[in-house]
């Protein structure tokens, strides 16, 4: 029988994550792979709002936000434990997606872009004034992640976790977009009247995938300030968003695989460039220009076409 | 199975469609026709729950079916395809008509992206049903090509495959025909006939008249958005209001 192409990709992510560790010389690669595998597993969860569905968010740091403040705030000022600080958050920040879901996305193109983008700047800004419980600008500190007891150390113990969690997070979309529920979403992206005339109840769907996404990126929240140690109130803002965003289209819309190369390659950038010296900004600025040019697919989706017509 | 009465639907100042009435018998090929702007594709759009009536009613299966929406009305066994035609590009061809039976999947996110047990059976069912549904409209071939492969006339049956997905118990063409050349208007002839002779209604708008008045058991005529008439093909044929409207008044 011959594998699925997605499941050769998946088995050859599982397998890069596994010998990883053999190439990582030290912690600061370690935490260079880490971040990447953390904004790997929020892209690919807002992938499938964006590039399967075609519902545009530009506030998706906010539950992100929710995430990470939920857990340093219950952690560390009411003494709860890590993982149901964790689960508190999730499940905040699904009732929230939930109720602000309906009406904004009922709206379409810029005007939910503008929406959402309204939305994470109210989450940022709640976080920046409510000095008492986050600390405001200045930020707070986190507790570290304990789990029945055992506490999770280190670069290498994080490792493994958020290896994990990107595993499974990566086989769970592969999962949906395969299944009716994907195919659902993907039919709103492609003709939302014939979707709705086939019997899909797109705002429902629409609903579901916007709080999917958004427990997504709460959850790696959580992980992210337990994993830092420090939160300040800039992973809820507007660039994060952004950033948020930029992996998904510059690695490719509708694309899972596409989202974790979109995120490796935005963690990895800012580093390389560290060599221009105050320049790096312009350079990271051109460098997503030009891919967008000349990839306008998104790097992997552009490529695959490329190797597909010169195979054909 | 369908009665439409008195309906009307006005945008802005416009009137697309005025007062409105007729009936369509179960197991029948009910056509509609008329002049452009004549609002054929309004009404469509009002009895598939797009658009909300103005005034009138909807009766579909004898239950009230006017300004529901068009999920609801897919759940109850209607099903459409478009003058424009609507297929996701962004998706392959099988995946495509695998929407059409979207009703009768589980289609919970959670199923989904835990591929709980049942649901892959389901979906590999319902992905050989399709494939013997794009066999049935003629598009077989397509089977593992993406939708963006596909000619426009591949398409249009595409469109009724992923319709008769539903397995829809009243299923309205909005021009079928637009745009195909002879041969393959033939063959579309011939394919709203089998799909009629497995049981389903069919109403359809269309400005071929050689289709139309070969299928047709009842035709109705719009023009400025009334009816002007109402009958058999040949009474149609015969009626002087009818040629009027097409041939321009013999003033």
């Amino acid at each position: 029988m011959t594998m699925k192409p997605t499941t050769r990709g998946f088995l050859f992510l599982a397998f890069v994550l596994a010998v990883l560790p053999l190439a990582l010389p030290n912690g600061y690669y370690y935490d260079l792979a880490i971040r990447m595998a953390i904004n790997a597993s929020i892209a690919v969860g807002l992938n499938l709002l964006i590039g399967y569905t075609g519902q545009i968010s530009l506030g998706h740091a906010g539950f992100f936000g929710i995430g990470a403040y939920a857990s340093a705030i219950l952690t560390s000022r009411y003494g709860l434990p890590s993982g149901l600080a964790l689960i508190i958050g999730a499940v905040a920040t699904a009732v929230l997606a939930f109720a602000v879901a309906r009406p904004i996305l009922k709206l379409k193109g810029h005007y939910l872009a503008m929406a959402t983008l309204g939305l994470g700047i109210i989450l940022s800004m709640v976080i920046i004034n409510e000095t008492e419980l986050t600390g405001g600008p200045d930020g707070m500190p986190v507790d570290a992640f304990s789990l029945f007891g055992m506490q999770i150390v280190g670069e290498q113990a994080w490792y493994v976790v958020v290896a994990l969690i990107l595993l499974l997070v990566t086989r769970a979309a592969l999962n949906l977009i395969d299944a009716p529920a994907g195919r659902a979403l993907q039919a709103i992206h492609g003709a939302e009247i014939a979707a709705r005339v086939a019997g899909v109840d797109t705002t429902s769907f629409k609903v579901r995938v916007f709080v999917l996404s958004a427990v997504v990126a709460s959850v790696m929240g959580s992980i992210t300030a337990h994993y830092v140690g420090f939160l300040t109130p800039g992973v809820a803002g507007f660039f994060h968003s952004i950033e948020l965003v930029t992996m998904v289209v510059l690695g490719g819309m509708a694309s899972v695989f596409g989202s974790i190369l979109g995120a490796v390659v935005l963690t990895l950038l800012p580093q390389l460039l560290s060599a221009f010296e105050g320049w790096e900004t312009v350079v990271f600025g051109l460098i997503l220009m030009l891919t967008m040019i000349f990839l306008p697919r998104g790097i992997l989706p552009t490529l695959r076409l490329k190797f597909a017509g010169r195979a054909a | 199975m369908l009665e439409v009465r008195n309906l009307s639907k006005t945008f802005g100042g416009v009137k697309a469609v005025q007062d409105v009435s007729f009936t369509v018998r179960g197991g029948t090929i009910h056509a509609v026709i008329g002049p452009n702007g004549a609002g054929k594709t309004t009404l469509f759009n009002l009895i598939t729950g797009i658009y909300t009536p103005t005034s009138g009613e909807i009766l579909f299966e004898d239950a009230p079916a006017g300004g529901e929406s068009p999920d609801r009305l897919a759940r109850r066994g209607m099903s459409r395809t478009f003058q424009n035609l609507q297929v996701c590009m962004n998706m392959s061809a099988i995946e495509n008509v695998m929407v059409g039976a979207h009703l009768r999947l589980g289609t919970s996110l959670l199923a989904g992206l835990f591929r709980l047990p049942g649901l892959a059976k389901a979906d590999a069912e319902c992905r050989d049903e399709a494939a013997r549904l794009m066999e049935f409209v003629g598009v077989g071939r397509y089977r593992d090509a993406h939708a963006s492969q596909m000619s426009y006339g591949a398409l249009k049956r595409l469109e009724i495959a992923r319709a008769l997905a539903a397995k829809p118990k009243l299923l309205l063409l909005d021009e079928p025909a637009a745009g195909l050349n002879h041969t393959e208007t033939a063959e579309i002839e011939a394919l709203i006939r089998k799909v009629a002779d497995s049981g389903v209604t069919v109403v359809l708008v269309e400005h071929d008249m050689k289709l139309v008045m070969n299928l047709s058991d009842h035709i109705l005529v719009l023009d400025y958005g009334r009816k002007l008439a109402e009958g058999s093909a040949a009474e149609i044929r015969e009626n002087p209001d009818v040629i009027a409207a097409y041939l321009g008044a013999s003033a």
